[in-house]
């Protein structure tokens, strides 16, 4: 079992972290929607964020996409510290953003939709290079798609997450964040964007993505990062915690995850046996809401 | 679970580009498209039954009325009332141009009709009153044009007033500042040895010359069509029938030849058809192929979507806002100079509702994203022909209300029902 100690760099080299955040602390008026919130996104990781509704995980997202800028705190993107002021700041550093209703146009086609806001050639449109390069986003994606030249209202759910993801990709991004890929998709259609976020690991991209679904964080993720009323509330590598273990940080119902999970690891150090920390029997309520 | 949904399903294998000869985009085995000419049919075909009609619905209602209308009166389909047909369109048409432009970012503007009154009495007082050069005269109309269309944008983007709104204080001002201009005779004609009257009344195209514009007319579309496949195929994409474009350009060049040819045995095709045909095929191209077009479209489509993609959501509202109000003024010159007066009732009456009108039945939607240039074209010959041949028959314009009423609704439920055929196979 290893985990993180939330407000402190990840124990990777902090020399490789493509996006990282420190003490981002944005309020809305009186409200602190985010309060000193870290986060570490390494190349080729999928950092998931998961948290409840008001945790701050759509703050953190306008944050990075440029949309609302943090009131304190460090971004630092490639080894530089970086403000990100609009969004056009955050598309010219290389952090691309899938929001959670795609923003496609329905009435237009998938190239159409690709190129969106930044068509090649001015007054003459290259449709051919831009179909070209359609084709190779498509195929880079192994979308199924079997046609760029329809427009987007005749395509699945899961199908337009693709379409949105691969225009994501068209400006060469190094951080890729999803906001909710898979709600509101079918389980194949799920299981499709599923792949298509690990291709997109596999091609060295960091991927922040947000999710209320445990199932498909737990699928993809390499690390969670739990959200509550604004603040970290743990980190934790998913190959070794448990659902209950995310929700019950989610829910607060363990309040204070870190510490307790570092006692526990030192207690198993101490007396070498796995140690269950999570207070599972509270949380029940809690798992059947959140991975509904 | 959790686990398993992402290592079962394994990645197809993508057919590889490169060696295959299969074009890159007909790859997908489940992509059902023929070849050649009988590709391009069932292509076609196929398109109808999706609720894809395009121009064509519309295009077989005007041969329709026509045959109609020819049956009632036979000097309806005559040579010279033909032409006379064409040259009435051309005014009210360009205003549909304009109309077009704000349907497809889903706004209207009610004010053309007054718009085109206030630009017929500008062009009458600068010339004939002021003694302006015309050149001059036209330009101040088309700026003042602009000047309304950007301040609808201002007051649309700005103050957040829906265009409905704006342009029906646009509609009672820009009238009350028509009369004003033309006090206080209420009328100011133009001398007939004008050289704009001339234009909208005299001017017609020499034979010859009418059948080398239908021919390059042919040849640009036959060309363009022919580079554009080259492109394609060079870049390993799929290309049209050859045998299809070429019949398509035989078409029109035989079509538009023998039309032309049969408008020649009287005056021929006046130039101020011609020069809306221009405007038109232009807007086409702005459209249709330039970054501008797109983002219109994709604003009229979803705009947050198109704001989220960084497209200037208040310049394109504002631009179609001005080219809408521009063309209504360059439509008031047309009707002034093809009257060869100015005055209170120009651009009254049904100039507003007409232009509409020609927009929507020539398939433009109401509700945005949707439509082409071509839609004035086709909708205002609609509704010219339906004026046109009810005149013809001594019918007044009660009739012509009430029939062009008819078949804008007729027009508009076709529409609904194109459009409820395209949602029911995901063309929405």
């Amino acid at each position: 079992m290893t985990m993180t100690d939330a407000p402190a760099p990840s124990p990777t080299s902090s020399t490789r972290e493509v996006l990282s955040l420190r003490g981002i602390t944005k309020s809305f008026g009186a409200v602190a929607a985010l309060s000193g919130i870290d986060l570490d996104v390494l190349p080729g990781e999928v950092v998931a964020v998961v948290g409840d509704n008001g945790a701050g995980k759509s703050t953190l997202v306008k944050v990075l996409a440029g949309v609302h800028r943090a009131d304190s705190g460090t971004i630092t993107f490639e080894g530089r510290e970086v403000t990100i002021a609009t969004p056009a700041d955050a598309q010219h550093l290389g952090i691309a953003t899938v929001y959670q209703d795609l923003a496609l146009c329905e009435n237009l086609t998938v190239v159409e939709n690709l190129f969106l806001g930044q068509e090649k050639g001015r007054m003459r449109l290259d449709e051919v290079a831009m179909e070209v390069r359609a084709w190779e986003l498509v195929r880079q994606l192994s979308a199924k798609i079997p046609t760029v030249r329809i427009p987007v209202a005749a395509l699945s759910g899961g199908q337009r997450q693709t379409v949105a993801i691969a225009r994501s990709l068209l400006g060469d991004p190094k951080v890729i964040i999803l906001d909710e890929p898979t709600a509101a998709l079918g389980v194949a259609q799920t299981a499709e964007v599923l792949n298509l976020v690990e291709r997109l690991r596999e091609s060295g991209h960091g991927v922040i993505m947000i999710s209320h679904n445990m199932e498909d964080v737990r699928a993809v993720a390499d690390r969670v990062v739990v959200l509550r009323l604004g603040r970290n509330n743990g980190v934790f590598a998913v190959k070794d915690v448990t659902s209950e273990e995310i929700i019950a940080a989610i829910t607060g119902a363990t309040d204070n995850v870190v510490t307790k999970r570092s006692a526990a690891r030192a207690s198993r150090a101490a007396d070498g046996a796995p140690v269950e920390v999570a207070a599972a029997p509270a949380t029940t309520d809690a798992v059947g809401g959140a991975t509904r | 679970m959790s686990g398993s949904t992402t290592q079962t399903t394994t990645t197809p294998t993508a057919p590889s580009a490169a060696g295959s000869a299969v074009p890159t985009d007909l790859q997908d085995e489940r992509l059902r498209q023929g070849t050649g000419l009988k590709g391009a049919l069932s292509t076609f075909v196929g398109n109808l039954r999706q609720g894809e009609l395009g121009i064509l619905p519309i295009i077989l209602g005007l041969v329709v009325i026509a045959l109609v209308l020819q049956a009632l009166n036979p000097i309806f389909l005559a040579a010279p009332n033909l032409v006379n047909l064409l040259l009435e369109s051309a005014a009210v048409g360009t205003i549909a141009l304009g109309i077009i432009c704000v349907l497809l970012v889903a706004q209207i503007d009610l004010s053309v009709g007054s718009v085109s009154g206030l630009s017929a009495a500008i062009v009458a007082v600068l010339f004939v009153e002021r003694g302006l050069p015309l050149g001059i005269a036209i330009a101040g109309c088309l700026l003042t044009g602009v000047v309304i269309g950007g301040l609808y944008g201002l007051a649309f983007n700005r103050v957040g007033v829906p265009s409905f709104v704006v342009s029906v204080a646009g509609l009672l001002g820009f009238l009350g500042l028509q009369v004003y201009l033309l006090q206080p005779q209420g009328s100011i004609n133009l001398p007939f040895d004008s050289p704009l009257v001339y234009f909208a009344q005299q001017a017609f195209v020499p034979p010859l010359l009418s059948y080398v514009l239908v021919a390059a007319l042919a040849a640009g579309l036959f060309l363009t069509g022919l580079a554009n496949a080259r492109r394609r195929r060079a870049a390993g994409l799929s290309a049209g029938s050859l045998t299809s474009l070429a019949l398509r350009s035989l078409a029109l060049l035989v079509g538009v030849g023998l039309f032309v040819a049969y408008l020649n045995t009287a005056r021929g095709v006046g130039w101020m058809f011609v020069f809306f045909v221009g405007l038109v095929l232009g807007l086409h191209y702005m459209l249709t192929r330039t970054k501008w077009g797109r983002s219109v479209f994709a604003v009229g489509g979803n705009v947050e979507a198109a704001r989220r993609a960084g497209i200037n959501v208040r310049w394109i509202y504002t631009s179609t806002f001005m080219l809408c109000s521009t063309f209504a003024a360059m439509g008031g010159i047309l009707q002034t100079a093809r009257l060869a007066a100015a005055n209170n009732s120009t651009g009254g009456g049904d100039v507003n509702l007409n232009a509409i009108a020609a927009a929507v039945i020539g398939g433009t939607s109401l509700f945005g994203g949707r439509g082409t240039a071509f839609a004035a074209l086709v909708g205002i010959l609609v509704i010219q022909t339906i004026s046109n041949g009810l005149t013809l028959l001594n019918l007044d314009s009660s009739f012509r209300f009430m029939v062009t009423g008819a078949v804008l609704l007729l027009a508009v439920a076709l529409d609904s029902v194109a459009r409820r055929s395209r949602t029911s196979s995901g063309r929405g």
